[in-house]
């Protein structure tokens, strides 16, 4: 007996006639088989969030239950993927149903014709359980795909194949202790709302590299560690994400675009391919792969469309693989959530968002880290997770915003006024912070410069003086600063134009290495060193501000990785001109 | 299949709930039938059981629930578009209102589209030579942005929009050009404006118009600006066009929208506007832009005045994380009587850079683009601090930022609502003024560029 539709009202409907199902089970609605989750249970009445514009829905109208939680589909064909929130290929939408996305269409999610070569690393006779690698796919040139015996299989292999195969095609036969023979397919299901299973968490110790200078030099982010960048709009938010996405050091990257531009999902399509990876030089689209709901999509896929993404990034993270999953924005999600828990007619939260919202963002968050797998040769994968909020009129006091940053232990964020005078990134250093600087403070000395913690601090510091100095400055004017003061804030102009500036829009500047991102540092602090020392000579102020190489200095960060010398000859260069610098009138 | 009942039970405001249905589906549109024969529109908001609650899109005075029949009609709101639509005048839901012919339709097209694949969108990166240099130097538009003008109440937003429509030219050679207009709204005296202003310069032949006026329902709000986008489309998609879309006022829509959830009595999100408007604001301008292989393109331009100057109200705030930038005015500039009084600082154009620099405007368009912001911004810092402590209190580079900001305002910004300047000129302009301030200064500018445009020995 079918499920009954007896009341329409937006995404939600509610069925009659439901008995035998479970929640969180998809169903299909109506004759197009729109796709929808149940989302309450009361006796046989069901309440299903609908994933696809419910336009032209009624009462009496089928609602069937497929018997099966909202899965996706992981193996060989993932990365490079676009999906839309519930793991719809985009481009096979596309040909289907043309430029625009209609209700009801369906494609799987993972081509099921394509021959991928598997490379059988296990052997006949093997004893593998949950998380073992049986065989790898060359999936792109810069991604092994390995392919795991799947949570909850274990036994001896009793055949496995090598060469080319189709990911539903078997390619291993296990017996089971009891006797059972298993097949074991390159594809596996598993569904978005659950955290795949793992033997061990463990806590982040690395950086992960971003080719950012505000970021790796001053707010690092760990390698597992959560992230939230929270912004008016306008602020960069989305433009600094994609810089993440493009530079970060990780082997996969994950990028949800949730409810936002649909043209924003455009460029990231367009640019992507196009990008090289500094290590590998690989287009970037080769580790990448994209979650997009467009804010025109509807908005019950955009709830969903955060859990898919994570799940993929979990199964990368399983083959040991270090993972970044970009969320933007987050706030969207949380509006989804709103927009169905209203319409469920439930009690709201601060508002209007429901009371669980912050347990739902806890849990998403929670799902990142760096973990040992499941599997005997256990392996050490990371999933670093970083969610954008758009929070309303930029104000952090609301309930997105703060459900967050009791979570993350990176902060960054974006102000309005930076944003204005063009200063981008627009992170404001004075209020964005990062609680694993101080864990990686020893990988920085040991892999970078053993003075790279010192001139950090002094960088921060010099940034928190020249914001009371020029409190100062505002209330008696300049002339009443002494020398040094004066030296203080020449010297955080030059940390925000010449170092924190970063142009995501120029091909030489849009990443900087640690090691350039060092070296513009070493010559700002130096210059400030060398004009306290000029000053105690009593230099005149007004020479040691307009020394020559201050303007190289500027231009430090348009030298190219392959000329990084030149950096060394703008710091003699700015010795030579400060000890040069006489008492005497000239 | 036509179904009518008389079981109309309550009216509440906007809202009507219809007894007894069957087969009712959720989104249809329903036409109310009054004894005297007038009719008027609504649609399915929710259907529940037998029980269905119809949003009418007119005004419910004068309604009575006892003789009235809800015919409800199978389908949802379409508009009937065509060709001849072209310089023609309609009314907020799309009846002609010039006194002229019904159109003969070359389709029905439902007026909520469908949302578009984002794998089928090709990037916006064709520059718009507005002729006004604020936006074309510093805020560039390209074909398929959807860049709205945040104003606040008496403010020429109507002069600027015109302005725009008049003078938006592609430098490329294509000239199929057109104008949707939608008035939400507004009152009889702007939506004249924008009509003879149209009628002057001949663009009214390329025109179409919806009138939704100060006077006329509400709700219909809702539906204007649907049908304005869906003939958009239609221009654009299938006759190839290349449309520019002015909605005015999106906060008289948004105030529509919090009017029917209010009666519904939805939990409110901000001040008590409905915890959907994202969404819903979004499957408006989400609508503009290019598609691949096809000819074409919707350029959007909504207009709305920010409550209380405020850019934190949700209307300009969620508006703003939709669309691709904002052109900002400013009552400060208006009463310097700076015009077109666009405030460029907080004003934005993401899509920028992908329409500008060589082969597109120029190559040093960017770098004096950010040049020009920076040193405004800072210019204006002088001034701020030489109003309290005096302009003693200036170093001698600040006293040349203070006048940078006061001559980039009276000179690149003030043009007046009738000069239209080329990309050319707008870039000349602009190194005109960036020499007023040391080349050492500019250090937001490539140092080959600077070679060629700010030779040293100048």
């Amino acid at each position: 007996m079918n499920g009954k539709i007896v009341k329409v009202s937006g995404p939600l409907i509610v069925a009659d006639n439901m008995a035998n199902v479970k929640l969180f089970d998809v169903v299909k609605v109506g004759s197009k088989g729109l796709i929808g989750e149940i989302i309450e249970l009361r006796g046989a009445r069901a309440s299903v969030q609908v994933y696809e514009e419910t336009s032209g829905l009624g009462p009496g109208d089928d609602c069937i239950s497929t018997g099966a939680p909202l899965s996706v589909e992981l193996g060989p064909g993932i990365i490079g993927g676009i999906y839309d929130g519930i793991q719809r290929p985009l481009d096979l939408l596309r040909q289907k149903s043309g430029d625009r996305i209609e209700g009801g269409i369906t494609a799987p999610s993972l081509d099921r014709d394509k021959k991928w070569n598997f490379v059988p690393t296990a052997k006949k006779g093997d004893h593998v359980k949950a998380g073992d690698i049986i065989g790898t796919v060359a999936e792109t040139k810069i991604v092994e795909h390995k392919i795991m015996v799947p949570f909850g299989a274990a036994g001896t292999i009793t055949e496995i194949k090598s060469g080319e195969a189709a990911i539903t095609d078997t390619v291993a036969k296990l017996k089971t202790d009891d006797g059972k023979t298993i097949n074991l397919t390159m594809m596996q299901k598993w569904p978005v709302r659950k955290g795949r299973p793992y033997k061990e968490k463990l806590s982040p110790k690395l950086p992960m590299i971003t080719g950012q200078r505000i970021i790796d030099t001053l707010f690092p982010i760990a390698r597992g560690g959560a992230a939230t960048i929270p912004g008016p709009f306008g602020s960069g938010k989305t433009v600094f994400q994609h810089q993440l996405a493009k530079w970060a050091d990780a082997e996969i990257v994950v990028y949800v675009g949730c409810g936002e531009r649909g043209n924003e999902m455009t460029d990231v399509l367009t640019d992507f391919p196009t990008l090289k990876d500094p290590k590998t030089g690989e287009a970037l689209m080769k580790r990448t792969i994209l979650i997009a709901n467009t804010s025109d999509m509807p908005v019950a896929a955009r709830e969903a469309s955060i859990y898919t993404g994570i799940t993929i990034a979990e199964y990368f993270r399983d083959m040991g693989y270090n993972v970044a999953i970009m969320a933007d924005s987050t706030s969207r999600w949380a509006e989804a959530l709103r927009e169905m828990s209203g319409r469920l007619e439930e009690m709201p939260g601060e508002e209007g968002y429901p009371a669980y919202l912050s347990s739902r963002l806890a849990d998403f968050y929670e799902r990142a880290g760096i973990v040992k797998t499941l599997g005997s040769n256990s392996r050490t994968g990371s999933i670093t997770a970083i969610g954008a909020v758009s929070p309303p009129g930029g104000d952090l006091a609301e309930p997105v915003a703060q459900g967050t940053l009791r979570i993350v232990k990176v902060f960054w964020g974006l102000s309005a006024n930076l944003a204005y005078r063009r200063h981008f990134p627009a992170i404001d250093w004075n209020i964005s912070y990062s609680l694993y600087a101080d864990g990686l403070t020893d990988w920085f000395n040991n892999n970078v410069s053993n003075e790279f913690s010192k001139y950090r601090s002094q960088a921060i510091g010099l940034l928190s003086e020249e914001a009371v100095l020029e409190e100062m400055v505002r209330l008696v004017g300049m002339d009443s600063l002494s020398s040094k003061d004066r030296l203080v804030l020449e010297t955080a102009k030059m940390l925000r134009e010449d170092f924190l500036h970063q142009d995501a829009f120029s091909d030489v500047d849009n990443y900087a290495s640690l090691k350039k991102q060092f070296k513009i540092l070493k010559l700002i602090i130096d210059y400030y060193e060398l004009g306290l020392a000029a000053i105690d000579r009593d230099i005149d102020i007004n020479k040691i501000l307009y020394i020559k190489t201050a303007e190289n200095i500027g231009r430090a960060k348009h030298v190219p990785e392959s000329e990084l010398t030149k950096l060394d000859l703008i710091g003699r260069e700015l010795i030579n001109e400060m000890e040069a610098l006489s008492g005497e009138d000239d | 299949m036509l179904r009518e009942y008389k079981t109309l039970k309550e009216v509440v405001g906007p809202l009507m709930l219809v007894q007894n249905v069957e087969g009712v589906k959720y989104n249809e549109l329903v036409e109310i039938v009054q004894s005297s024969g007038e009719v008027r529109l609504g649609k399915v908001l929710e259907v529940n059981g037998s029980n269905a609650v119809v949003q009418l899109f007119e005004s419910s005075q004068g309604l009575e629930i006892a003789t009235s029949k809800a015919r409800f009609l199978g389908k949802g709101l379409e508009l009937k578009v065509s060709r001849d639509m072209l310089g023609r005048v309609f009314d907020g839901l799309g009846r002609p209102r010039d006194g002229g012919r019904d159109v003969i339709p070359d389709k029905n097209l439902d007026v909520n589209g469908l949302p578009i694949n984002p794998t089928a969108r090709q990037h916006p990166n064709e520059f718009i030579q507005t002729g006004v240099s604020a936006i074309d130097g510093l805020n560039t538009l390209v074909r398929g942005q959807k860049l709205p003008v945040f104003s606040m109440s008496g403010l020429p937003h109507a002069q600027l929009a015109a302005q725009v429509a008049r003078q938006a030219k592609v430098l490329s050679q294509d000239t199929r050009f057109a104008v949707v207009f939608a008035a939400v709204g507004i009152t009889y005296e702007e939506f004249d404006y924008f009509t003879q202003d149209f009628r002057k310069t001949g663009a009214i032949e390329r025109a179409v118009l919806f009138m939704n006026l100060a006077n006329d329902p509400a709700l219909e709000r809702i539906a204007t600006p649907r049908l304005a986008l869906t003939c958009a489309e239609y221009l654009a998609f299938e006759l190839g066009m290349h449309v520019l879309v002015i909605i005015t006022d999106i906060t008289n829509y948004a105030e529509a929208l919090r009017e029917v959830s209010a009666a519904r009595k939805e939990v409110p999100g901000r001040r008590g506007y409905p915890g959907y408007m994202y969404t819903d604001l979004a499957s408006l301008y989400e609508r503009a832009g290019i598609i691949k292989a096809v000819p074409g393109s919707i350029t959007l331009m909504p207009i709305l005045t920010m409550p209380e100057d405020d850019k934190t109200h949700p209307i300009p705030d969620l508006t703003g994380y939709i669309t691709e930038g904002q052109i900002m005015l400013s009552r400060e500039l208006t009463k310097a009587k700076i015009t077109p009084p666009i405030d460029v600082l907080p004003s934005l154009s993401r899509l920028k850079d992908k329409g500008i620099g060589a082969g597109k405007t120029r190559e040093d368009h960017s770098g004096t683009m950010n040049q020009l912001f920076a040193a405004y911004a800072r210019g204006k810092d002088s001034k701020e601090l030489s109003a309290i402590l005096g302009e003693a209190a200036l170093t001698d580079l600040d006293k040349l930022y203070a006048k940078f900001a006061d001559t980039f305002e009276k000179e690149y910004i003030a043009q007046g609502f009738y000069t239209n300047r080329d990309i050319d000129e707008t870039l000349d302009l602009g190194w005109k003024l960036l020499k007023m301030l040391p080349r050492a200064e500019l250090k937001r500018i490539k140092v080959e560029i600077l070679d060629k445009y700010y030779p040293t020995d100048t």
